[in-house]
């Protein structure tokens, strides 16, 4: 196995779906190749560092206040069918949603 | 395939996604909560968003790099599967489903910052960049310990943030949300191979550009970083 041999089963041997024979002979390659184990070792340590970042969290202020203009652009929607959406969390007023499809309802 | 243009219908999953053809299917905790939000118990769906609000944020912020935009997609994500509620049918994880939402409602945020470019699973894939390791330097034991948090942070948003939006979608489904590969596949409407592929390039070109500051000979790391930093 060659450094292009061992890239093209990088991924399956980070995922752990890379065959027994297969692994024996990636292992005898990172034994023997200080290039791939470097690379090998990099990218598992760019992978913890991402998964380990917190800055991409939904802050904990925002769980409720979120959850509840869900629900209740949820609520407004009445569920009909392909319903505009309101982008810019510009939540409509449930009350007034239902007024206004009674009025249109009417004529 | 543009994922932004996909259908939300959670189709049955192809040969290459397809891991219960002779396993007996263990039903999920949310079938039941869907069917009864179908009925019409808001609690129900309440749990739903509940249960995935933090997955969805993370996954938007990470494909716009925008938390405003992030926030209203979160909602419509959830306004959205509630409306459609009806085209899901179980033939995928509730939270895939949830996820190919968000992943074109992000996408098309994209597109429409960018008016003149067409923002899709396709776009800068083809490039040869980032296919081919080229920094073989050891990283320090701890990296990310030379920097504070605020530093940290910044490093690892700009650097995924240059990546593709194809890239940066695979590598935040697959590496930082932890689906399957066939999760991820049947979330952005590609195949297995085609996963694979793009998580290798997007995992290496990380890989290359993280390695500019965390690398253990480059004293001057730090200082790189300030320097990029500045507009």
């Amino acid at each position: 196995m060659n450094c292009t041999d061992f890239l093209a089963k990088l991924t399956d041997y980070f995922d752990g779906q890379i065959d027994p024979d297969l692994l024996a002979e990636v292992k005898q390659h990172l034994g023997t190749c200080h290039h791939c184990e470097v690379v090998v070792d990099t990218t598992r340590k760019t992978i913890d560092v991402y998964r380990d970042d917190k800055s991409y969290e939904l802050p904990e202020s925002l769980h409720d206040r979120m959850r509840a203009a869900v629900m209740q652009r949820c609520m407004a929607t009445g569920r009909l069918p392909d319903v505009e959406l309101k982008p810019g969390g510009k939540m409509p007023n449930p009350q007034e949603f239902i007024r206004e499809e009674t009025e249109r309802a009417k004529h | 395939m543009a994922a932004q243009t996909s259908s939300i219908i959670d189709e049955p999953a192809g040969p290459e996604g397809d891991l219960s053809a002779s396993e007996p299917v263990e039903i999920h905790p949310d079938v039941a909560l869907v069917e009864r939000a179908k009925a019409g118990d808001q609690a129900a769906f309440e749990t739903l968003v509940k249960q995935y609000e933090r997955q969805i944020f993370r996954t938007a912020l990470h494909i716009t790099q925008n938390r405003e935009d992030a926030e209203d997609i979160t909602q419509d994500v959830f306004v959205k599967a509630f409306t459609k509620l009806d085209q899901f049918q179980g033939n995928s994880k509730f939270s895939t489903w949830l996820v190919r939402i968000a992943v074109n409602e992000s996408l098309m945020r994209l597109r429409k910052r960018k008016t003149s470019k067409t923002v899709s699973m396709d776009q800068d894939v083809e490039t040869g960049e980032g296919s081919i390791p080229r920094d073989f330097a050891e990283w320090r034991p701890n990296p990310e310990q030379n920097y504070n948090q605020a530093e940290l942070a910044e490093i690892l948003r700009k650097t995924i943030a240059g990546l593709p939006p194809g890239f940066r979608t695979v590598f935040t489904l697959r590496d930082i949300e932890n689906l399957s590969t066939e999760e991820t596949a049947e979330a952005l409407g590609l195949s297995v191979p085609a996963v694979k592929s793009r998580l290798l390039r997007a995992r290496l070109q990380l890989r290359e550009r993280l390695s500019r500051y965390f690398r253990k000979t480059n004293e001057g790391a730090r200082e790189a970083m300030r320097l990029t930093a500045k507009p």
